[in-house]
């Protein structure tokens, strides 16, 4: 009998991005939930960037906020500069990022954790789940201590047997010297998971006094400053905010670089994880990219009480003597001392393709995971994971239908369904370019997109859910008064469209017509719109897109209705498809390995064809036929 | 006109002979119809009622193409349950393909092999127990299909799609790493270097969209190989037929050592003909691989010509020829009939099992007499063009029209101001419409081209 014996609705294992998540969103549903970590003064913690959000994760983060998580509350409340990046672009690609106090985005991400009710927060290592019958009934502790529970959440990052490198100094600890988690890896092997090994890495972090700022460019926060979460008073935001600062490499850094790649562990072979291509070490970016003299080189403050400054795209595995030599050539950084070297981390992840969309192990009931293990790569990925498993997990013993978000409703459908159909061989990371529908899939309207989806599993209250229907009709409404309202070829029209670069009137024109022209917005067109309501900002803004790119959103919107037929169409979990008569073996293979949830999912699978989807759906609706 | 599901191909045999029919199904297969025909009148009707015979005209814009009836079946009342028209032409093959052609630029898109069965059945409209030989018609088109594809395609056509595309997705990968990673890298008067990019790309397809018309890009017509011994006079009987010297003829036995192909019309039908190497047992190696290739190429043709020096006695190669023609369609061309005769066309009827014609390539006789042999075989139905061919070629056409419409779509949001993530949506599209070719799917391909092309991150 174990000395102590505890028992839970849902156990979190892991107090990361996608940890916190999951577990709030438990606790927040009512269930009984208690979360491990290793350390519980590294909850919710930053050990690599000090931002949150950027290209497509702002999106992420957006998407978390209206479902009910709390990341863009956290960031919002602990910023300390904040940019919305692509500005000049089309709006489905503005993203917003911000800088982090990391140590006030930890303290207030426990302090929302400590105050939440239902939630118990435990610091002991999780080394074994206990499955019996297929179905996940508990998880034991180092201790031997056991936790029951009706599911869990494995959200254990890069904690899993990690070991930190650089130069030939290596270390079997998690980031930032943290205890590494090394006995978990074995009870999921035993349990039948297929493990990966995945690498990442950081760049130093270094001495703000011994930094020469007079060489570098400064880089300033945006004037007006955007929230991340919908339920934020704008207002509350503005604030004085730090800056970042710009300087390059240059030849004598990649000198140096290529005179001591023998000593770096990725070259020679003592590193085997698959790194990320998408944030290379400043050693893969010297050999990949021999052409390019100079990389950008951008120095982020690690907080306000801190002198500590992150070295953003130097990250690197070299060894300490290199590590000097290379940051010492940046112009700025010739007297710099490092606070913390640069390393690279390998760590244990799972092949992610053994999960169903809700994020729940195809092989064993009740248990989900979230984040890193998943083998993806970035704090918003992890959180939004750790979310939708812990939903899922909440759904399941609460006894409700499961959620899933496709591809044309979220990024985070992009995301999880990439994760759990497609070959993946390096940490995932979210990118616009992988989301299909993205003109529909915006970070301005995701409260729009999703925030009944929060409301319905519980975590939208109903104050914050009226605002939205509201919403929605006051954007609706203008539209519809737009398309309607017409302005005359008067002299007042032609003077204002002159003074626009804007081509004359000929005729009458509807105000929608005068926006949708590339010169023209909503905004400046308030001058013609005698009879226009006061509207809050975020209705206005709606209004302007929807207008605008009215032709490609449509054409989207069109695509979407063909992607939905086949996403509709369930797949049975249990089905054999070796059943299918002239189905191609390398299709029954695939889809017997994925077993897809609709056919949509299954078409996604590479190797199985047009062809192949046509031969099952025949077969399947003569099976649908027999049966009934 | 943006494609919708609904889906369009030829539903008769593609034979010079008779009426054929274009089958339009889906949604909008009336909003298509209404879109190119026209009465008598030159008004579209005001509206369509089913199970009523239309006759009119198919218009492309302003040019009158066939005088048609025009046959509409409301869903569910329809092959497919779905909302159905049926144009019933009568201009032969060439007018048939030239209004699919029409259905399909004003809405359609091209049906997938077997896809008009494969919706009668997923609608309820065929029998059950069919479920196997449905999914058997898909499975064989399918496979058809994309051998053909790849087939028809001359290498220099692939290579120069393959060529285009590569540079449309290196287009497309760098506005995506650039927005996937502003600070690093910089759109800045991008739209304009994008636009002289694009215009030889632009200039390129419509030169393809326009040798796709000649027939130049795909193949289409009845496999006809010509096969016979060593200098029996097949390459000059080629020659002949093409009205050129194309293949090289000399009086050396073994010359033709590869494989000639080449596209003809003959009195309406087309013709895709196959020179081929003497057929004889040889220790030379390449002629070996030669010979080999033309056992190939008979194996898979849908007409043999098989030509016979009649000046030369009959040996054991004939006879080897002879035994692979047995159960094929072939016409035996007995040749040389200029010169002294050591073979006899009632002998050659008799042990061949196969009309005899007797020509002189050289003085150019018999060839009329050819002719009317072959277009005998034809109009009687015993030969037909293969209608999967025809199909994978309006299928072509359409996705390089479409790569077209993409690609002035950029030029038109770079015209008009629009925000670079916009390029890349109609980028996308030719991308893609360009692997519909070549038969290349896209997978992850721009995700590996923005890690491999641009170095982006922290």
């Amino acid at each position: 009998m174990p000395n102590v014996e505890e028992t839970y609705d849902i156990v979190v294992v892991g107090a990361g991005h996608a940890g916190c998540e999951a577990a709030l969103a438990c606790a927040r549903l009512g269930l009984e939930t208690v979360m491990f970590t290793v350390s519980v003064d590294s909850i919710a913690l930053m050990p690599c960037n000090p931002n949150i959000g950027g290209s497509s994760k702002g999106h992420l983060v957006r998407e978390l906020d209206a479902l009910g998580g709390e990341m863009g509350k956290n960031i919002d409340k602990t910023f300390i500069q904040s940019k919305m990046l692509n500005e000049s672009k089309g709006p489905a690609v503005h993203s917003l990022r911000a800088q982090a106090d990391k140590q006030d985005y930890t303290r207030e991400m426990r302090r929302t954790l400590e105050n939440t009710d239902h939630l118990t927060i435990r610091q002991a290592e999780v080394t074994e789940i206990i499955v019996e019958d297929g179905r996940l009934t508990g998880v034991k502790t180092f201790s031997g201590a056991v936790y029951h529970c009706k599911a869990a959440v494995l959200a254990t990052g890069t904690y899993l047997k990690a070991r930190c490198i650089y130069g030939d100094v290596s270390s079997y600890t998690g980031p930032n010297g943290l205890q590494a988690a090394n006995h978990l890896t074995d009870s999921l092997i035993a349990n039948g998971i297929e493990m990966y090994r995945f690498k990442t890495g950081t760049p130093a972090r270094v001495d703000k006094r011994s930094i020469d700022f007079s060489k570098m460019e400064e880089q300033f926060g945006d004037e007006r400053v955007v929230p991340f979460s919908f339920s934020t008073d704008p207002e509350t935001v503005q604030k004085d905010q730090v800056s970042c600062w710009l300087t390059y490499t240059n030849e004598e850094t990649h000198r140096i670089i290529r005179d001591n790649l023998d000593r770096s562990p990725l070259f020679s072979g003592a590193i085997e994880g698959t790194g990320p291509r998408y944030c290379p070490s400043i050693e893969d970016k010297v050999v990949k990219f021999p052409d390019k003299n100079r990389h950008q080189v951008f120095v982020e403050p690690e907080g306000l009480y801190t002198n500590e400054m992150y070295l953003g795209g130097m990250s690197s595995s070299l060894p300490e003597d290199v590590q000097y030599a290379m940051y010492r050539t940046v112009p700025g950084l010739e007297n710099v001392k490092i606070v913390r070297n640069a390393y690279a981390i390998e760590y244990d992840c799972i092949n992610s393709r053994q999960l169903n969309a809700t994020l729940e192990f195809k092989n064993i009931k009740g248990l989900f995971s979230g984040g890193q293990f998943n083998g993806s790569s970035g704090y918003e990925e992890a959180a939004v994971q750790g979310f939708m498993a812990g939903v899922n997990a909440a759904m399941e013993v609460l006894g409700r239908e499961p959620y899933v978000l496709d591809r044309s409703q979220a990024y985070i459908g992009v995301l999880i369904d990439d994760l759990v159909t497609k070959e993946n061989h390096e940490p995932y990371r979210m990118m616009t370019s992988r989301a299909e529908y993205r003109l529909l899939l915006r970070q301005d309207n995701a409260d729009l997109r999703l925030m009944k989806i929060g409301h319905e599993i519980g975590l939208v209250d109903d104050q914050t859910y009226e605002r939205l229907i509201w919403k929605e009709k006051a954007i609706e409404d203008e539209m519809e008064r737009l398309e309607k309202a017409v302005v005359g070829a008067n002299e007042k029209v032609q003077r204002f469209l002159t003074e626009h670069d804007s081509t004359p009137l000929k005729s009458g024109s509807t105000l929608a017509e005068l926006v949708r022209r590339p010169e023209l917005d909503y905004f400046t067109l308030a001058e013609l719109d005698d009879r226009r309501p006061e509207l809050p900002y975020d209705v206005a803004e709606q209004v302007n897109i929807n207008i605008k790119y009215a032709g490609y959103i449509k054409r989207q919107q069109q695509q979407v209705a063909q992607f939905k037929k086949l996403e509709n169409k369930r797949l049975d979990q249990d089905f054999d498809y070796s059943e299918v008569p002239s189905l191609r073996r390398e299709a029954v293979q695939k889809l017997n390995l994925y077993k897809p949830m609709n056919i949509g999912q299954a078409s996604r699978i590479s190797g199985v064809s047009p062809a192949d989807i046509s031969v099952l759906l025949v077969y399947l609706e003569q099976l649908r036929h027999q049966r009934r | 006109m943006r494609k919708t599901d609904t889906i369009a191909a030829v539903a008769t045999a593609m034979s010079s002979s008779g009426i054929g029919i274009v089958r339009i199904s889906g949604d909008e297969a009336f909003d298509v119809i209404l879109r190119i025909f026209r009465r008598k009148n030159g008004k579209a009707p005001a509206e369509l009622k089913s199970h009523r015979v239309y006759y009119g005209y198919i218009y492309d814009g302003e040019e009158r193409l066939d005088e048609v009836l025009v046959l509409v079946m409301k869903g569910p009342h329809s092959y497919t349950a779905e909302d159905t028209v049926e144009i019933d032409c009568h201009g032969g093959v060439l007018m048939m393909k030239r209004i699919l052609e029409t259905v399909l630029k004003y809405g359609a898109r091209p049906a997938e092999p077997g896809e008009f069965t494969k919706r009668a059945f997923l609608n309820g409209r065929i029998d059950l127990s069919q479920a196997e030989a449905v999914i058997d018609v898909i499975n064989a088109k399918n496979q058809y299909a994309l051998k053909s594809s790849v087939s028809q395609l001359s290498g220099a056509v692939s290579e120069r799609i393959r060529d285009m595309r590569g540079k449309i997705l290196y287009e497309i990968a760098f506005i995506e790493s650039a927005l996937d990673d502003p600070e690093h890298i910089s759109l800045d008067g991008y739209g304009e270097r994008l636009r002289e990019t694009l215009k030889p790309l632009a200039e390129e397809t419509a030169r393809l969209i326009r040798s796709a018309d000649d027939g130049r890009i795909m193949v289409e017509g009845i496999k006809t190989v010509i096969l016979g011994k060593p200098n029996a006079g097949k390459s000059s009987l080629m020659n002949v037929l093409l009205g050129e010297e194309r293949a090289i003829v000399t009086d050396i036995a073994g010359t033709t050592r590869d494989i000639l192909e080449e596209h003809i019309r003959m009195q309406g039908i087309s013709l895709n003909i196959v020179d081929t190497a003497g057929i004889r047992e040889t220790e030379d190696v390449v002629e070996k691989i030669g010979v080999d290739r033309a056992k190939q190429t008979a194996a898979e043709a849908d007409l043999i010509i098989y030509v016979v020096d009649g000046s030369c006695p009959l040996d054991e190669n004939d006879r080897r020829i002879m035994e692979m023609v047995r159960d094929r369609k072939c016409i035996v061309l007995l040749n040389k009939t200029d010169l002294e005769q050591e073979v006899t066309a009632e002998e050659l009827e008799q042990l061949s099992g196969k009309r005899v014609v007797p020509v002189s390539a050289k003085e150019r006789t018999g060839i009329e007499e050819l002719e009317q042999e072959i277009k005998e075989l034809f109009y009687h139905g015993e030969l037909n063009f293969n209608d999967e061919v025809y199909i994978t070629n309006v299928r072509q056409k359409a996705a390089l029209e479409e790569t077209l419409e993409s690609l002035k779509m950029v030029q038109q949001s770079i015209d008009s101001g629009m925000p670079e993530d916009f390029y890349s949506i109609d980028l996308m599209n030719a991308y893609e419409q360009l692997g519909l070719i070549i038969g290349e799917a896209v997978e992850d391909d721009l995700v590996n081209e923005i890690f491999g092309k641009f170095c982006m991150g922290k």
